[in-house]
């Protein structure tokens, strides 16, 4: 089967790249690990925002659902493990700055 | 379509608040109202089942984990908080204009829009394609459940004397 991309996909390609250029900012400009969570959080969305305007364009949303679904099962066990790796550096160092994970053996 | 990209600005501006909110937990309600409103653009493509699980696990559960870690570290004395959201002005404030400029910059772009993917022909019903065509995505999901618990433990465990 051969589709043609029609002119909306330009618009919802904006939204994604907002959404990713958001993620990213928000995970570079920051020193705070629980806010470079929220950025991968950010960059998730934007992911699965654009799996679903994929799977629209293309007719597939099932196919897309799907890959979706895996998405959000794979996120949900980063920001758990992520969070259990926050909290125990805190316990730790009682610091939340990422600056200091530098000083960490390994 | 006018309602659904004022959604998707919408979308990106509660996306923006998530980022640069000052409170960690304001940041965090900030992303549940991200997910809130990915959950309905999701809906509104027809895709339910994705819809639902982004209202309920992302908009949820990742919520009440990010709240639950937000109130589990020690809050910071108000000097050092003042001197944190400074420091935090400085480095986003060029993020609200870097997201005009390139929401504008691509709005204009002009890619020619005959660009065509060739795809496999056929779509069925979601819960078909999960559980007959992408079985070994169940099985990896599955795994990465375990391998999500296991980690879990190990970071949670009680250290021998």
């Amino acid at each position: 089967m051969t589709i043609e991309i029609p002119q909306a996909f330009w618009l919802y390609f904006t939204f994604f790249a907002l959404l990713f250029l958001d993620g990213i900012w928000c995970m570079l400009a920051t020193r705070n690990m629980v806010r470079v969570l929220i950025g991968i959080e950010i960059l998730m969305k934007s992911v699965t925002f654009f799996l679903i305007v994929a799977g629209f364009l293309a007719g597939r949303m099932a196919l897309a659902q799907a890959l979706v679904i895996t998405v959000i099962v794979i996120e949900v066990v980063v920001v758990v493990v992520i969070a259990g790796v926050i909290l125990g550096f805190f316990r730790k160092r009682d610091s939340l700055d990422v600056s200091n994970t530098r000083e960490m053996k390994g | 379509m006018i309602w659904f990209t004022v959604l998707l600005v919408l979308l990106v501006l509660a996306a923006l608040w998530a980022s640069m909110a000052s409170a960690l937990l304001r940041a965090t309600l900030a992303l549940a109202l991200t997910s809130a409103l990915l959950a309905v653009v999701l809906f509104a493509f027809g895709a339910t089942l994705a819809a639902v699980l982004e209202l309920s696990v992302c908009a949820g559960l990742i919520t009440v984990v990010l709240v639950s870690v937000t109130s589990l570290t020690q809050p910071r004395s108000l000097k050092e908080q003042a001197a944190d959201r400074k420091r935090r002005l400085r480095r986003f404030w060029p993020l609200p204009f870097v997201l005009i400029a390139a929401g504008v910059g691509l709005s204009f772009v002009k890619v020619p829009v005959d660009i065509v993917m060739r795809l496999p022909a056929g779509d069925g019903d979601v819960r078909t394609v999960l559980w007959s065509l992408r079985q070994l995505d169940l099985f990896g999901q599955i795994l990465i459940l375990l391998a999500g618990v296991f980690g879990v433990l190990v970071l949670f465990r009680k250290e021998a004397k």
